[in-house]
C-alpha cells in the first residue's frame, strides 16, 4: 500500500527537513494524541484520535475547536490604513464599519488572486487582518511595500487563532464569556472568555456559526483547555477543517484560487465593491472588470459524483466525452455520503444538473453539476 | 498452522494451506483514517508482484495497494465494499482485502515475517 494522495502533502507544505514553526498549541496537541503534520510550514494537528469522520460529526452536529495558529495575524494602525489597503484589494474598506470585518481578496496586476482575507474594523484607525499561512510573509512584504510611511503593519507573530465552530458553539461560548454571543455573523469585538482577553469575530471556515479567536500565545493553552472543557467539545484537525470547507463550497488559496485564477472566474466577483467597479483602482481592475462584462473563460463550479469512489484535484472532468476542466479540490462529503468536488470548466458552464463526468483512474464516473454550497451554510443572523 | 507475512508496503499475507490472504495491516488503517471507498480486482485477474490491484480512499487520502505475490485472484471480500470502515476495525482479520492463488507459492518465504516487519515500523 502506498499513500497516492494527501492532505499532508497540500498547498504551503514544506519538506520535513526543514524545521517546522511550532503552534503556543503544540504540547496540547500533542498530550491529545494528534496526528502531526507538515503544513505551511507549521506542525499542526492533522486529526485526533477520534478520527476525522467524528471531528467532522461534532462540527455539524455541536461544537468543535480547531487551531489555525499557522495563520497570519496583523493590526493595520494609523489614519488612512483603509484607503492604503483598498489599493490592493477590490473590497469596500473605506465602508468597512467598527466592529465588522469583511473577506477580500489580493489581486495581482494581471487579475490573479495573490490570496484571500480578512479585513476587520477594530477602531476607526485600526485594521487586523488574517491571511494565509503559505503566504503571510508575501502579503506582509506587499503591503508593507504600499502603505505609506506613517501607517504601521505589525503582524502578531506571537498570539494564536482558534477556531471554535458549530451550531452549538455560540451557545456554549456564552456560558464563559459575555457580549461575544451577540455579535452577529462578521461582527467583531474584543473582549475576555474565562477572564483571557481576546480579539473576538463571528466567522470560520466551516459554514457553521462559530468563532475565531485571537488570544496572546502565553493565554492559549489555558483557553483551548477551557472551551474543549466545555460540554461535547472535541478537538478538530486540518483533516475535518478540509472536509467542511470544501463542503460549504470554500475556497483553498494555492488549491482552489491562485495567482492565475481571477476572482471572475472562481465565482467570487461579489467581493468586488460597486464603487471599487466604477472606481477601478485595485490592482489588476482592467482585465477583471472586463471579464465582468464579457463573462471569464472559465468558471469554478461544484460536482457531485455518483458511485462512492472520490475524485482528488487534478481529475479531468468531461462533458459528453469532451475535457472541459479539471477538480481543485475534491473528496467524501460525510454530510451527503457521497463524493463532491470543485473545480473549473471552460464557459459556457454546464447548468446545474446537467449530466458530467470525472476520470479517476481511467474510469470516467457519473457526475452532475451542483449549486455550491454542497451544504448550506448556518451563520448567525 | 496459518502462517502471516508482511510487505514493506504495509500489507499481509497470511497462508493457510493453499489458500493466501491479503489485506493491509493495522498500521496501515490507522495511518490512513477513516475509509471511505475500497476497489478490489476482478476474481480472475492475473497479477504480477508489486502491481497495483486494489485502491482505497479515507476522508484525507487515496492509496494504491499492490499484489505482494505474483498469481491470480481467487476471491474479494465484498464485505468490505459494502462497509470500508470494516477495514478500519478489523484490518488484519475481517477487513481482508482478496485471496491470491500464487503463481509460485514459495515467494511466501520471502516476505517479512513478523518481527521484520515491527522492525520496519519501529525505524524512524
Amino acid at each position: 500500500m502506498r499513500l497516492v494522495a494527501d492532505l499532508g502533502a497540500g498547498p504551503g507544505m514544506e519538506s520535513s527537513t526543514v524545521e517546522l514553526a511550532l503552534s503556543p498549541l503544540d504540547a496540547l496537541h500533542r498530550a491529545l494524541g494528534a496526528r502531526m503534520v507538515p503544513f505551511a510550514g507549521y506542525a499542526m494537528p492533522l486529526s485526533y484520535p477520534s478520527g476525522i469522520l467524528a471531528e467532522h460529526r461534532a462540527c455539524r452536529t455541536h461544537a468543535a475547536l480547531f487551531d489555525v495558529s499557522h495563520m497570519g495575524q496583523a493590526e493595520l494602525l494609523g489614519a488612512g490604513g483603509d484607503a492604503a489597503l483598498e489599493h490592493l484589494v477590490p473590497g469596500d474598506l473605506l465602508g468597512l464599519k467598527r466592529g465588522h470585518q469583511r473577506y477580500t481578496l489580493l489581486t495581482g496586476h494581471a487579475g490573479g488572486i495573490l490570496d484571500d482575507l480578512m479585513v476587520a474594523r477594530l477602531a476607526p484607525e485600526r485594521l487586523f487582518l488574517v491571511v494565509n499561512a503559505a503566504n503571510k510573509a508575501a502579503d506582509f512584504a506587499r503591503i508593507s511595500a504600499h502603505i505609506p510611511a506613517e501607517i504601521q503593519i505589525k503582524p502578531r507573530t506571537t498570539h494564536a487563532l482558534l477556531a471554535f465552530q458549530g451550531p452549538r458553539a455560540a451557545g456554549l461560548l456564552g456560558e464563559i464569556s459575555q457580549g461575544f454571543t451577540a455579535l452577529p455573523f462578521m461582527g467583531v469585538a474584543e473582549g475576555e472568555i474565562a477572564g483571557i482577553s481576546c480579539l473576538v469575530s463571528r466567522s470560520g471556515y466551516t459554514g457553521e456559526d462559530g468563532f475565531e479567536i485571537s488570544v496572546a500565545g502565553a493565554d492559549a493553552e489555558a483557553l483551548a483547555r477551557r472551551l474543549l472543557a466545555l460540554p461535547g467539545v472535541v478537538p478538530a484537525g486540518l483533516g475535518a477543517r478540509d472536509v467542511l470547507r470544501l463542503e460549504a463550497g470554500l475556497c483553498l488559496h494555492g488549491q482552489d484560487i491562485d495567482a492565475t485564477t481571477t476572482p471572475v472566474e472562481a465565482d467570487l466577483a461579489w467581493t468586488i465593491a460597486k464603487r471599487r467597479r466604477a472606481t477601478a483602482d485595485f490592482p489588476g481592475a482592467r482585465p477583471i472588470l472586463e471579464a465582468l462584462v464579457a463573462g471569464p473563460a472559465r468558471l469554478r463550479i461544484g460536482l457531485r459524483l455518483e458511485g462512492r469512489a472520490p475524485a482528488r484535484a487534478g481529475a479531468p472532468i468531461l462533458a459528453a466525452g469532451e475535457d472541459i476542466g479539471y477538480l481543485t479540490s475534491g473528496g467524501f462529503s460525510p454530510s451527503l455520503n457521497a463524493p463532491i468536488g470543485m473545480g473549473y470548466v471552460v464557459t459556457p458552464a454546464p447548468e446545474p444538473g446537467a449530466p458530467l463526468a470525472v476520470r479517476v483512474r481511467g474510469q470516467d464516473l457519473p457526475a452532475h453539476r451542483v449549486t455550491l454550497p454542497f451544504i448550506p451554510h448556518r451563520y448567525a443572523n | 498452522m496459518p502462517e502471516t507475512r508482511f510487505t514493506k508496503d504495509h500489507e499481509w499475507v497470511r497462508r493457510n494451506g493453499a489458500i493466501f490472504t491479503v489485506g493491509i495491516t493495522n498500521h496501515a488503517q490507522a495511518a490512513l483514517g477513516d475509509l471511505v471507498f475500497i476497489e478490489l480486482p476482478e476474481p480472475g485477474r492475473s497479477v504480477e508482484a508489486g502491481e497495483v490491484c486494489a485502491v482505497v480512499e479515507s476522508v484525507k487520502a487515496a492509496s494504491d495497494v499492490f499484489a505482494p505475490m505474483s498469481g491470480t485472484i481467487a476471491a474479494v471480500n465484498g464485505a468490505i465494499i459494502e462497509d470500508p470502515a470494516l477495514v478500519n476495525r478489523a484490518a488484519e482479520s475481517e477487513g481482508w482485502f482478496f485471496q491470491l492463488t500464487p503463481a509460485s507459492p514459495e515467494a511466501f518465504e520471502d516476505l517479512l515475517d513478523a518481527t521484520a516487519y515491527r522492525a520496519l515500523l519501529e525505524t524512524p
